[in-house]
Order: structure tokens, then C-alpha cells, then sequence
């Protein structure tokens, strides 16, 4: 019961923080709507696959949201279930790149010596290698056609940048005398990266996480959109590589098949972005005590 | 008795090559249990650094640090750890000592827990607060919730000092615990540390950079003077302060000022003959205090290294100008 009260506690002084910073309380309550939409929607708004000719290239209105595409199909329907994918994909890359950075930079801070040397070179052979040119290569040789199997394979190829700043930032904290403390009373490596190195570094943390969010979104529909992906079912980045192939920006009317993916990318990536300035307040302890 | 610390010709070297500078030059002392030893010097004679090396901290270049007559280097992996645990340290600066990101209760119930010296839950809570009424943080219901920056430096010295008695240390380094202290604090501190020493049957090494701080803690103990990694002179606390030997012991008890005015007029005062302090990088040869000592001896002093040496009112000197010729030119 005790444990449950702290939880909530907790969880009531980091809601009202985040509302310190109005943007970013904002973006926050946005990002969970579009959260909410894409995994709960599908389950209350079904799928329009039915071809109405009488109904191609229709406007928004109050029927269609967002208008119809070109098999007359609603095009917020498309919106709500192609949501998931991207999203998922995007979070699965997004876990493992700051998983990667954060335990391999602090060790690599930590232990420095020859597993440094190592790990700063792997770091640096990634860095030097162009990501997407990468990709593109790769996804003529591998199917990339499962979902988790592109997320890790995303999160694979974007942890360097973020490993450098971890390992920077813990080579500076573990000079501060807590540290030495904690060496001195023998708590062990585990309690010192966990307890007192990671904790001082959460708010850089979670802010890269959500930017690595960001990042593989994109990476994620840039590589759909090439057809480098040959990710089937209606997601964003299929509906907009669609839109495109069948030309949809060269007729007016077609303007809604095509922008509203690419808007509802924008708005989920503005919202995450807007999100991180209430993250810095929620994770510093100093502002934790005044609430 | 044996000696419950002991450091044999322990010597530390930074960097490489041209760069290399010595911190710690061959120095050696043993500390009885119980007995409190200060270790003086200017900022950069490594006196730091050796208080780190005794703890454990930093590993030493050359030379030994023997723990209840043991070498540190030569004890298995379970040993290490005793040792560890019985040998804490106090840092200077309780801004960065304490981890910002954590409470009162979690800086303390981590060591507790992590060595099973309680089990989980309120008994954990009640040595924790047990600990916060032995450093004076009353009440410490109270304190024991609050987040680092919620308390003054003073406070956050004590709670440092809490977290060393949770392993229940029998040797503490106190290194310049109270120098970032405000100064009307300082005593209360220092008060309290002196009871730890009693109640706690815990041997301080107490490392300072003022010698009037040095004479309050350790009256009835040792202190230590160090000049640029070498120990210049060390002897009980009282012959030290009362009958101070090496000039440069000389030079600092002058610079100490007194309240007193009548005893401030009459005060000797050492001149020396040079303020800067020699770069580690470029020690000057033979004694490395020769440059700026009164009684310089050319073709003596700059020769060699003076070897410390016992003398019959207790401690050891490293000065090879002779006593007499000292007084004399005093005079």
C-alpha cells in the first residue's frame, strides 16, 4: 500500500512540475493524445477499406475528417491505425540506442583504460558511416519487413552521438566527491552508475531519448518513402510514399491524402519536441522540493 | 601498541614525461589507534593526495600503506573490503560530497543496507536517524527527507559525516572538513568529530591547511607538516606549536594571527625571503624550502635532501642548518 501512496506521490509532483513550463505541458498532453489515438483508436474506429467511386478526392467534412483518398476510402481511419507502426518502430530504435549509449558510455567513462579505447573507436567507425546511404544498401540485401526487427536495426545504427555525451558527462560526475564517497564506503559498481551517476544525467537522458524518437521517425518514413521499406498495412509513412507514386501533388484535389500523414507526423514530432521542456523541470530534484 | 595506519616511503606521481610531477615524495608516519594526527601544509603539498592514498582512493606510485599492520596491496579481495569500510573519508567541499539527486534517508540507508548492517524498512530508517542525532542534525525526522540542497553546508557536513559512521569506521580522513564551513560553525563541527573520537573509538587523520585549526583539533595528538610532498617536520602537537623546529613550521606559526593584541605586537615574525612557492615541476634541488628560508646555507640546504630526523622532545626535523646557528640568527 505504502509503495503504491510513493508511486502516486511521485507521479502527482512530476505532473505538476511539467505544468511549469506551459509549452511544455502542452506538448506533453498532446503527446499523449496522439498516444491515446493510435493505440486505443484502432479499436473503436474500424478500418475504411471499402472503394466508394462516388467518393474519391472528397474534402474534409464532417463524414470524412480528413477528407477521402483516391478509392474514396476515409482517410482518418488510415490516420488512426497508421499511427502504431511508426510509432512503435520509432520507440523500439529510440529504447535501444539510449540503452546502448548510457550503459556503454558510463562504463567507457568508468572503466576507462583499454575498454575506453575500445568503445571510443567502435563509436567513432559508427559515426563515420552515413546512416541512411547505409540503410538504403542494407534494405536491398535484408528483408526489412519486421517491425521490432527494424526498430533495433534503427536503434543499432544511431547510439554514437548520444554514447559521447553520456561518457562526457559521466567523466565529469564520477571526479565529484559523492562518487569518491560511495567508492570509499564500498557500494559497488552496479549502485554507482545506477544510483549516483545515471540519476544526475536523466534529464539529459530522457530529453535524447525523446530527440532519438524523433530522429528514427524520420529515418523510418524517409526509408518508406524510398520503398526501401517494404512495410505493408496503412502507415504513415506507406500513406504518404502512396500519395506520392500515384502523384498526388500534382492535382489540388489530392491534397488532403497527401498532407495529412505528413501533418500528422509533424504534430506528433512537434509535440514530442515541445514535451522535452517539461521533462528538464520533472527530473531535477531541486525543483522537486519546492512543489 | 601497533600502529592501526602506517605509510612507508609512500610516494605519488602525476603525469609523464616532462610533465611528471611528484605529489607525494617518500613520506612516512604511523598513527596509533585513538590517537589524532593533523596533517598541515600549504594548498599543493599533496597533503590531500595522501589522505587519499591512505584511504584507498588513489593507488600510490611507490611505497606502502600498512592497515592494522597489513600492506593494502597485498590483502585478498574480502580483506580489501574490511579495509575499505573501516577507513572513510570526509571531503572538503559538502556541495559535491553529497549527490544532489538523493534524500537524506537514501544517502544513508544505501551503506547500511548494501553492507547488512540493518534489515530493510523502519529498521533501517531508525539507525538512520540514530546516526543524524550522533552528528547533532536534531531533530532528524526532520532532516532526514530533505534533498541536499535543502541544507546549509553545515548541515550537509554532517549528514557526510553520518554516511562515513554507517560502515562503522575505526579510522576516518577528514580531509579540510570544515574549511568550507562558515567559520562560526566550525567549532560545533569540530566539537562533535572530537566526541566521535571517544564514542566511536574512531582515529582521525585530520588534514588542514590552518595550523590554529590543526592546534584546536589534535592538542593532545600530532601534527604533520608537509612543504611540496615532503614532511618537514611532525612531533606531538604541543612541542610543535610551542617549540617549533623547521623554519618553515616557523614561517607558519608566525603567519597565524592573534587575537590577542598585546601577544600579536610581541609575535615573532618569520621573514622569508621569497613568498612564491616553487612549481612542482620545477622543485629547486636539495631542501625545496631553501629558496625562501631565512636560514639558508648555501652549499648545505641546496645540496641534498635533508633526511628527517628524531629529535629527543619528540617528533622529527628535516633541516640540516644546525639549532643553534637557527636561534641564533632569530635573534
Amino acid at each position: 500500500m505504502n509503495m503504491i501512496r510513493d508511486i502516486l506521490n511521485w507521479l502527482g509532483t512530476t505532473l505538476k512540475l511539467m505544468t511549469y513550463n506551459k509549452a511544455g505541458f502542452i506538448g506533453f498532453l498532446a503527446t499523449c493524445t496522439i498516444l491515446v489515438i493510435c493505440l486505443i483508436g484502432p479499436f473503436f474506429i474500424p478500418l475504411d477499406t471499402r472503394t466508394k467511386l462516388d467518393k474519391i478526392y472528397q474534402p474534409p467534412s464532417t463524414e470524412h475528417w480528413f477528407g477521402t483518398d483516391h478509392q474514396g476510402r476515409d482517410i482518418f481511419s488510415q490516420i488512426v491505425h497508421g499511427g502504431k507502426d511508426v510509432i512503435y518502430v520509432a520507440a523500439v530504435a529510440a529504447f535501444l540506442s539510449t540503452f546502448i549509449a548510457v550503459t556503454f558510455g558510463t562504463l567507457s567513462a568508468f572503466a576507462g583504460g583499454a575498454v575506453d579505447g575500445f568503445i571510443m573507436g567502435l563509436t567513432d567507425i559508427i559515426l563515420t558511416i552515413p546512416q541512411f546511404p547505409l540503410l538504403a544498401v542494407l534494405a536491398a540485401f535484408i528483408k526489412l519487413d519486421n517491425l521490432t526487427f527494424l526498430g533495433l536495426f534503427l536503434g543499432l545504427l544511431s547510439w554514437p552521438a548520444l554514447l559521447r555525451a553520456v561518457r562526457s558527462q559521466a567523466l565529469s560526475l564520477k571526479e565529484r566527491d559523492f562518487v569518491e564517497a560511495a567508492r570509499a564506503l564500498d557500494l559497488g559498481a552496479g549502485h554507482i552508475i545506477f544510483r549516483e551517476l545515471v540519476p544526475n544525467m536523466m534529464t539529459y537522458i530522457v530529453i535524447s531519448f525523446t530527440l532519438a524518437l524523433t530522429a528514427a521517425v524520420y529515418t523510418q518514413v524517409g526509408l518508406v518513402l524510398l520503398g526501401l521499406v517494404p512495410v505493408s498495412s496503412s502507415n504513415w509513412g506507406v500513406m504518404i510514399s502512396l500519395a506520392w507514386t500515384q502523384g498526388a501533388i500534382f492535382f489540388r484535389d489530392a491534397m488532403w491524402r497527401i498532407m495529412m500523414p505528413i501533418l500528422a507526423i509533424a504534430l506528433f514530432q512537434l509535440s514530442v519536441i515541445t514535451m522535452t521542456r517539461s521533462l528538464e523541470l520533472a527530473f531535477n530534484p531541486r525543483l522537486r522540493t519546492m512543489v | 601498541m601497533a600502529p592501526i595506519l602506517e605509510v612507508r616511503n609512500l610516494t605519488k606521481q602525476f603525469g609523464k614525461g616532462k610533465e611528471r610531477v611528484t605529489a607525494v615524495d617518500s613520506v612516512s608516519f604511523a598513527i596509533e589507534p585513538g590517537e589524532t594526527v593533523c596533517l598541515v601544509g600549504e594548498s599543493g603539498c599533496g597533503k590531500s593526495t595522501t589522505g587519499r592514498m591512505v584511504a584507498g582512493l588513489l593507488e600510490a606510485t611507490s611505497g606502502e600503506v600498512l592497515f592494522e599492520g597489513k600492506n593494502i596491496k597485498q590483502l585478498d579481495s574480502a580483506a580489501f573490503r574490511r579495509y575499505r569500510q573501516s577507513v572513510q573519508i570526509i571531503h572538503q567541499d559538502p556541495y559535491s560530497s553529497l549527490n544532489p539527486t538523493q534524500t537524506v534517508r537514501q544517502i544513508l540507508t544505501a551503506p547500511l543496507l548494501r553492507h547488512n548492517k540493518v534489515k530493510p524498512g523502519a529498521t533501517a530508517e531508525k539507525r538512520a536517524l540514530e546516526l543524524l542525532e550522533v552528528v547533532d542534525l536534531t531533530p532528524a525526522r526532520d532532516v532526514i527527507d530533505k534533498y541536499p540542497h535543502q541544507l546549509s553546508g553545515g548541515q550537509r557536513q554532517r549528514v557526510a559525516v553520518a554516511r562515513a559512521l554507517t560502515v562503522d569506521p575505526k579510522f576516518i580522513v577528514a580531509d579540510e572538513a570544515v574549511s568550507m564551513v562558515d567559520v562560526s560553525i566550525r567549532v560545533s563541527i569540530l566539537t562533535m568529530l572530537a566526541r566521535l573520537k571517544e564514542e566511536f573509538h574512531v582515529t582521525f587523520l585530520f588534514i588542514t591547511h590552518d595550523l590554529a585549526l590543526a592546534k584546536y583539533f589534535a592538542w593532545e595528538g600530532r601534527i604533520t607538516v608537509m612543504y611540496l610532498g615532503r614532511i618537514v617536520e611532525d612531533g606531538p602537537t604541543q612541542r610543535l606549536i610551542t617549540d617549533p623546529r623547521h623554519p618553515y613550521t616557523q614561517a607558519l606559526l608566525s603567519a597565524v594571527p592573534e587575537a590577542d593584541p598585546e601577544l600579536a605586537q610581541h609575535k615573532r615574525q618569520i621573514e622569508l625571503r621569497g613568498a612564491e612557492i616553487p612549481s612542482l615541476l620545477a622543485l629547486p634541488p636539495g631542501c625545496t624550502f631553501h629558496p625562501r628560508c631565512p636560514y639558508f646555507a648555501p652549499g648545505l640546504c641546496d645540496v641534498a635532501a635533508p633526511p628527517l630526523e628524531a629529535i629527543p622532545e619528540g617528533g622529527r626535523v628535516a633541516c640540516p642548518v644546525r639549532r643553534q646557528e637557527r636561534v641564533s640568527l632569530l635573534v
